[in-house]
Parts: C-alpha cells; structure tokens; sequence
C-alpha cells in the first residue's frame, strides 16, 4: 500500500457525511432559518449553556463540528484535483484543506472542554 | 417515419491527417435498424473505407462500444428510432487513443484487467480426490453480477476520472476484481487488495456513478467500488489495532 | 500507450488523443450534478463553523450569544443559510439514495433491497431531525 492514511481519510469522510446528512439539515432549518425569522422561539442563553455544557452534549458537538469538516476537506480537495484539474497542486491542496479541517477540529475540542 | 437518416461519422486516417474530422452519410431508415446496421450499411454501399469494431451484434461480446449523440453506447442495442430525427453523431469511445476511425486502442484497459488477477487464486490447491468446489445460490448471488461484464468499456468511457487521470485503474476492472474477492472459491483478495489500494487503485474513484448508468449489463461497477472501498478501509483500520491480522 | 511514445511512420497508425476540458463537467447534465453533489461539502463545511462561531457565543456569555443571534437575522446571513439549507438536503438526498450501492446488508442469503436501506436511512433521519428539534426547542 503506497499512502495507508487513504482509507482512513475516505472512513473519516464517509462518517462525516453521514452525521451532515442525518443532522445538518434539522440544525440548519432550525438555527439558520426558523429562530432568526420568528418562527420559532430560539433558546435562551441560560438554558442553552445548560444543555451543552453537559459531557455527552460536547461530544455531540465535537463530532457534529470535527467529523463533517474532515468531510469537506476530502471531498473538496478530490473537487479541485478533478474538476479543475489543479494536478500539479496536488500537494498544497491536500495540505491545505486537511489543515483547515484540522484547526477547526482543534478549535472546537478548546472551545468545547472550556465551556464554562 | 422518414426514409433515410443522417449518420454523422467520425473518420481519422494518420496517414493522411492530423487531427479526426466527420462525414455525414444518409442511410436508409427502418423501425428495426440499429447503428450497428447503419455503419455496416456505410461499409457495403456507401464508403468501404470505414473501420470499426463489431462482432455478435446482440450485446455480448462487447465489441461495438462507441459514442451515440454523446453517450456512451453499444451500436448492435442503440436503434435508430430511438436517436431520431438525425442527424445522428457517430464517435468512438472516448478518452482512448483513436486509431483510425471509430477504433479505439484498448491495450490500457487489458494491461489493467490483467493487473487484478481476474482469475480463481488459491493459498492451497484442493486435491482432485476432495471432488469438486460446491457453491449454493446464495454464494452465487454475490458475485454474479460482476460476473456479467462482456468488457465493452463503455463504463470507462463515461468515467470522469479515467477521462482527467488515465492511470486510474478504472471501474470494469475493479468490479472484476469484486467477481473474484466476493466468489467463495477464490482465495486472493489480500493479493487483490495490495494492486487495488495504489495511488491510482480505487481510491481515485469520487462516485460520479456515470459507469452504473452506461453498463448495458448492470454490472453495477459503481456499487462494487464503494463495496470495495468500505473492505479495503476497514481492512486499514484492523492493521492499526495491535491484535488485528495484517 | 500515448501518441508521442508512437512514431509516425507509413505502417504503424499514429493515435489521436483528444484533451479533456477543463469544462468537462458542463457538458453533461450527469456531470454537472455530480459536481454540485460534490459542493455541497463547502456549506456543509461553513456551518460546522457556524455552529463553532455559536458554541463559543454562548461560552461568552449571554450578550455575546445576543450579539450571534442578531448577526444570524441579517439579510446576508438569512439568504445564505437558506442557500445553505438547499445545498444541506442535496446532500442528504443523495447521500441516502448512495448508501445501499456501499453498504450490502444481506438478510438468510438475500440482499435487501436498496429502497428498503434507503429507506432505514431516511427514517434515522426523520428520527434524528425530531430529537434535535426536542432539544432546541425546549427554550
């Protein structure tokens, strides 16, 4: 095998996608469209804190923010290989978009073990 | 029902030009005509200088793969009804090199079916006095679609990535590569496996489909990739584990 | 096997190979589908950040959540996230209609049907979509 990180990147991607596929949407609807437009009454501050601060809540989270982000990274940089045929970048590509998904990941583990 | 049709045809003679250009050749039209039957209409009555590839003309051997009004088609299973009104486009297979006309050069493909040793591997041989190998339906059943491929190329040939990347092993032969791992009397898939997750192996493959919708088989190439890709990753993370088999 | 490794000569045919465009997704309607499939990643990718943007909201305290809540009702975050929402359920749509071709489950020797997996998908979906709106809306 010439690169075995590939497989775990595709199982990172593939677990990714499907937490964006089975969650993002409800998410989405709610907490893009229906509290900013009225629709329904947002969380407030103090019970929001409530729920995420509890442990399973953060891992929740993590994975809802880290996995899908590794999802993108894959998916976005084989979308540039391909469809813009950048082979020759090949390297920066997958150094950047996996470094992106990286330091979002890390981002979100701070964030989400300093909740106060 | 109109009584002739119009076939735009692909012509490139090397030794005359550089680049291919088309001629347009006006051919009978009738209800049970396929374009198979109108290229050969071509060569008889029209322009014996014309070269392609046909042989069974019923859809089994594969041979007559070409591009019909930009899909990738076998000629002896694409009526002319179905393509009206004309004028209708005759290329070759695309992303192969064009030889002369519609023939293309398949060497790529048969140097990469070769590669996934399409063939009954066994660690040990069964001795002839243990009798025969006994497989029931159900063991039949995974891995006779694959089995069904006739090599006509067309899913190469509808293959994005084959078209951009032409080393990319390519999706008939991966799913040939599934015909032998998913049949209970092959032995080789670790074999398999190491040809297959190669820089230009299955992993070059994004799942755009195109080679599902165009085998005229339903082989299912597109399913046995992701199949594939889902043994070979977890096969990756059981090397990971310091118990798991490598 | 390429044509400039092959000499042109009277009895040996010299191959032609046509360029692939680098428009090549726009000429078929499959092709162009799948690259959009493909860009839903970029939304999916900036509202895992969105959601990053509202964990640390609320870890500031209630006026930087207010301050999140009111950046999120601007036209330019309302239209991108309905934009997003669209580009969201593309995702799943196609998403759940793949998963049987990867995923074989076989019942007594019988593979099930891909509607039936497609189908078990959807319904985690339906299932998981009311847990969320559960929690989110219990103020």
């Amino acid at each position: 095998m010439t690169r075995p990180v590939t497989p775990l990147l595709w199982l990172l991607f593939s677990v990714g996608g499907t937490i964006a596929a089975l969650l993002y949407p409800a998410h989405l609807l709610l907490t893009g469209l229906a509290f900013p437009l009225g629709w329904l009454e947002a969380p407030r501050h103090p019970s929001l804190l409530a729920l995420v601060r509890h442990p399973l809540a953060r891992l929740y989270l993590f994975a809802f923010i880290a996995l899908p982000l590794f999802h993108w990274a894959h998916r976005f940089r084989y979308t540039l290989y391909d469809g813009l045929q950048l082979k020759h970048l090949t390297r920066l590509i997958a150094v950047l978009c996996y470094g992106t998904a990286l330091a979002g990941t890390l981002v979100a583990a701070y964030a989400l073990w300093t909740l106060p | 029902m109109p009584e002739t049709v119009a076939l735009t045809v692909t012509r490139y003679r090397p030794e005359a030009e550089a680049e291919p250009t088309s001629r347009t050749y006006e051919v009978p039209f009738r209800k049970d005509w396929v374009v198979l039957d109108a290229l050969n209409y071509i060569k008889d009555k029209l322009d014996g200088s014309l070269s392609f590839r046909w042989s069974c003309r019923m859809g089994v051997c594969g041979s007559c793969g070409m591009t019909v009004n930009g899909e990738p088609k076998l000629t002896c299973a694409a009526f002319l009804s179905d393509h009206l009104p004309g004028p209708i486009r005759v290329e070759p297979l695309r992303f192969f090199p064009l030889v002369r006309d519609l023939v293309v050069d398949l060497r790529d493909f048969m140097r990469k079916l070769k590669k996934v040793k399409p063939w009954i591997v066994r660690t040990e041989e069964k001795p002839l006095a243990e009798g025969e190998y006994r497989q029931t339906p159900e063991e039949l059943d995974a891995y006779k679609p694959f089995s069904m491929c006739i090599n006509c190329m067309l899913c190469y040939s509808a293959c994005p990535i084959y078209g951009l990347e032409p080393s990319f092993i390519g999706p008939a032969a991966i799913a040939l590569a599934q015909r032998y791992n998913m049949d209970s009397r092959d032995q080789g898939s670790r074999e398999r496996l190491e040809i297959l997750s190669e820089h230009d192996g299955i992993w070059q493959c994004t799942f755009v489909g195109e080679c599902t919708k165009v085998c005229p088989k339903h082989v299912d190439p597109a399913g046995a990739i992701q199949r594939y890709k889902l043994t070979a990753a977890v096969h990756s993370l059981k090397t990971l584990l310091p118990w798991g088999n490598r | 096997m390429s044509a400039s490794s092959s000499h042109y000569t009277l009895h040996h045919p010299k191959w032609y190979r046509r360029r692939v465009s680098v428009w090549w997704w726009l000429q078929s309607r499959s092709y162009t589908g799948f690259v959009l499939r493909e860009l839903t990643s970029v939304f999916v990718a900036l509202f895992a950040l969105v959601t990053l943007w509202q964990v640390r909201a609320v870890a500031h305290g209630p006026e930087a959540y207010e301050a999140f809540l009111t950046r999120l009702r601007s036209p330019l975050f309302l239209a991108g996230h309905a934009l997003a929402l669209l580009f969201v359920l593309f995702h799943s749509i196609t998403w759940f209609n793949l998963a049987p071709k990867a995923m074989v489950v076989r019942l007594r020797g019988h593979r099930m049907p891909d509607a039936l997996v497609a189908g078990a998908n959807y319904l985690a979906w339906l299932v998981l979509s009311a847990a969320v709106a559960f929690f989110l809306l219990r103020g």
